[in-house]
């Protein structure tokens, strides 16, 4: 079912369009995946998600029914652009910011304790913030983010200033508030976080959508028709015989065995590679390459003339 | 609105509990405290050390004119015995040596101390001296002490209002003078004291990339309007405690000390005078101490505090909501001068008018200044004060600056929305224009 829906949106700032006719959905329980390079216009759309910013086209549909002041509530944003009060305790400043979305001092203070806990941050709780490493203080948005359990959660840039530990930290709360039935809207540059997290994605350049769909999807789309092989046998002669069906890209040779790269081409299918390649030697392992998405972003994003944007 | 009480409350306790706001709220009255007492303590306690002044007169003709006061002890001694008093004068019991030449018409008379003589001795001496020789030449002339009295006699002019129902009260323009000048001091510090602190809060969320934080939970709207209300009620806390404290620490200073201001002030202002006024003994002063206290009762002060607070509270709200417009469209605070200037014009402009609208506070520029929002926040109080405002230019003065401080809000609210966002770019007053004009 689909949760939330942003149909049709542009925007324009004075000399350079951010976005121009994008449309996402995000489907109940699903982590989405929101990808581009730099300038692309996530933060914005992002922002107009959130209510932030108004679009200058389009609507932001929830359940179906557009966007209300009230909806706020059932969105946490923790945006990339993110900074606490220096000179305020952690713990204050997090019932602060827990009371302006809506939830009671009490209520706060025992779900902060909680996940002070969890963190194993709660001996800072007095301590101001200006006293906290930058981790540290990356844990407490995060916190305040998701800490009045809304139905929505969007992470803009969630791993920047995490290191590789934390980041796994956060990259394991995430699935855990996505299997708590949370829907996840999640901006990266991380591609790999996005291999391991996200369900569907979509990749906006310049301005403008280019790519949507489930992860499986996306890597179909995009898969390369190259196997690597390793080969035991007489492959020369496999080589000469077949080349009809078969690019081969790679070869070398060690202790006997023959290392092979393979690009099926004219309709070749990989069970028909298979049984050709066993009239002349054994198989010792067969994989497809599949692109990773961070290939298929590269591919993608450098396919475009660069244009310069700003936000 | 329940947001906004939320982000007032964070504003309000996180600036009144800086350690700043503490130490400027102890000090200031100690400040002003010591500015009211000091005075006083100065003419009080100066008057009663007394100093003893060894006179050589080569003229002979001050000994009969010059005499002993409570203060000063005058003795003459033989002319020629000068050498050896400048000599010892340190082991002799004279502070200071006077020496009158033969004919002190032409030549100087010279004052011979150990240290520099206090202007007050000097004063002193110098009248007690200037007296005398004024009523020779006066003789010189054919004018005679008497003559001299019956022309220069000085008047007191008592000030009495006739009020609508045409009852007498006694009234001092100086004292309104004095009020409406004070008020006009305190608006216009507290505007630019606190507009300031709003834009560098404003600045502070922006820098430290807070904001974005926040407004994903309210509306830009509200947090501004927190803000700007948050901080007004620290400065009412702290106007507040000012006056509560200098008067417990003046209260406690004239009661614990046994210490009677009035006559203090009395006494000590009138004999000062009248030193200055020289050789003839008449003085001006002469209100009496109960004149002045029939003044500061028949000062309306409901209408002065009712239009102080009005004005003050809506002067503030003008003013702060463009200091935070303008803290929202820059990146630090070094980029914030070339807007807050003109914006700060105005209000430099109104309190330097202010020192002669004290003066004429019925005349043009009295009236188009009071009338103007971005002026009359300073100016109207002080015309209020003086009494030199009839009830429609107040009324329309109130309406029109209601209306700047609507028309304003919604003008900065609009910059702050888009400027909180913004972040490494450059701006000037077309790029905030723009900004305006984006709807919604």
């Amino acid at each position: 079912m689909t949760l939330l829906e942003a149909v049709d949106i542009h925007k324009n700032f004075d000399n350079h369009k951010a976005l121009s006719g994008v449309s996402i959905k995000l489907n109940e329980g699903e982590v989405f995946g929101l990808l581009g390079p730099n300038g692309a216009g996530k933060t914005t759309l992002i922002r107009i998600i959130t209510g932030i910013t108004k679009p200058d086209e389009g609507k932001i549909l929830f359940s179906g029914k557009e966007f209300k002041q009230d909806y706020i509530k059932k969105i946490g944003y923790l945006p990339e652009e993110r900074g606490l009060y220096k000179k305020m305790k952690v713990g204050e400043q997090s019932i602060y910011f827990a009371r302006l979305k809506g939830m009671s001092k009490n209520d706060a203070k025992i779900k902060l304790k909680y996940w002070f806990d969890k963190f194993d941050i709660l001996m800072w709780w007095d301590k101001k913030v200006e006293e906290l490493s930058k981790g540290m203080q990356q844990k407490v948005q995060f916190i305040t983010t998701v800490l009045h359990e809304p139905e929505i959660l969007i992470f803009d840039e969630p791993f920047s200033g995490f290191d590789p530990v934390n980041q796994n930290l956060i990259k394991k709360e995430i699935l855990e508030l996505k299997n708590k039935g949370a829907s996840i809207i999640f901006s990266t540059h991380n591609m790999a976080s996005v291999e391991q997290i996200c369900d569907r994605a979509a990749l906006i350049n310049k301005s403008e959508k280019i790519l949507d769909g489930t992860i499986s999807e996306i890597k179909k789309q995009y898969k390369t028709e190259i196997y690597e092989i390793v080969f035991e046998g007489n492959f020369n002669k496999f080589g000469a015989s077949l080349n009809a069906y078969y690019d081969i890209l790679e070869i070398t040779s060690k202790l006997g065995k023959t290392y092979v790269k393979v690009r099926l081409k004219n309709g070749a299918i990989s069970s028909r590679l298979i049984t050709d390649m066993l009239k002349y030697g054994k198989i010792i392992s067969f994989n497809e390459l599949i692109p990773s998405m961070d290939d298929i972003f590269i591919k993608l994003v450098e396919n475009k003339p660069e244009r310069a944007t700003n936000e | 609105m329940n947001k906004i009480s939320i982000i007032i409350q964070r504003e309000y306790l996180s600036k009144v509990k800086k350690k700043s706001f503490l130490v400027m709220t102890l000090i200031a009255p100690v400040l002003m405290a010591a500015l009211i007492i000091a005075p006083v303590l100065l003419t009080n306690y100066n008057d009663q050390e007394e100093k003893k002044i060894a006179v050589f007169d080569n003229s002979g003709s001050f000994k009969e004119t010059i005499k002993n006061s409570d203060r000063f002890k005058f003795e003459f001694i033989k002319n020629d015995e000068i050498k050896s008093y400048k000599e010892n004068l340190s082991k002799l019991p004279f502070d200071i040596l006077l020496q009158i030449p033969k004919n002190p018409e032409n030549k100087q008379i010279v004052m011979f101390s150990e240290k520099q003589p206090s202007v007050n001795v000097k004063l002193y001496i110098s009248s007690v001296l200037e007296k005398e020789l004024n009523s020779r030449r006066l003789k010189a002339l054919g004018i005679s002490d008497q003559m001299l009295g019956e022309a220069t006699k000085s008047i007191s002019l008592k000030t009495v209002k006739i009020t609508e129902t045409g009852k007498e009260e006694t009234g001092s323009s100086e004292l309104s003078l004095a009020v409406g000048f004070v008020l006009a001091i305190i608006i216009y510090m507290f505007i630019f004291i606190y507009g300031a602190q709003v834009m560098r809060s404003v600045i502070e969320e922006k820098t430290s990339r807070i904001v974005e934080i926040i407004v994903s939970s309210v509306k830009p709207f509200e947090l501004m309007s927190g803000k700007i209300i948050g901080i007004a009620l620290v400065a009412l806390t702290q106007f507040a405690l000012w006056g509560i404290l200098t008067g417990i620490i003046i209260g406690i200073f004239f009661v614990g000390f046994d210490f009677d201001p009035a006559s203090a002030m009395q006494t000590g202002q009138t004999s000062e005078i009248m030193l200055e006024q020289g050789f003839h003994g008449n003085t001006l002063v002469n209100s009496p101490a109960g004149d002045m206290l029939q003044a500061v009762f028949n000062m309306n002060w409901l209408s002065l505090i009712g239009s102080f607070i009005f004005f003050f509270i809506f002067g503030y709200l003008l003013y702060a909501s463009l200091f935070a417009s303008i803290g929202s469209a820059v990146d630090n605070e070094t980029d914030s001068q070339q807007f807050t200037l003109p914006v700060t014009i105005p209000l430099i402009l109104a309190f330097v008018a202010a020192q002669t609208i004290v003066e004429q506070p019925d005349g043009q520029i009295a009236f188009w200044f009071s009338i103007i929002p971005f002026t009359s926040p300073i100016i109207m109080p002080v015309r209020v004060a003086l009494e030199a405002v009839s009830v429609w230019e107040m009324i329309l003065s109130g309406i029109l600056l209601i209306f700047a401080v609507i028309g304003t809000i919604g003008l900065a609210g609009k910059i702050y929305r888009t400027g909180i966002l913004m972040y490494g770019k450059k701006v000037n007053y077309k790029e905030i224009l723009k900004w305006v004009r984006i709807k919604g």
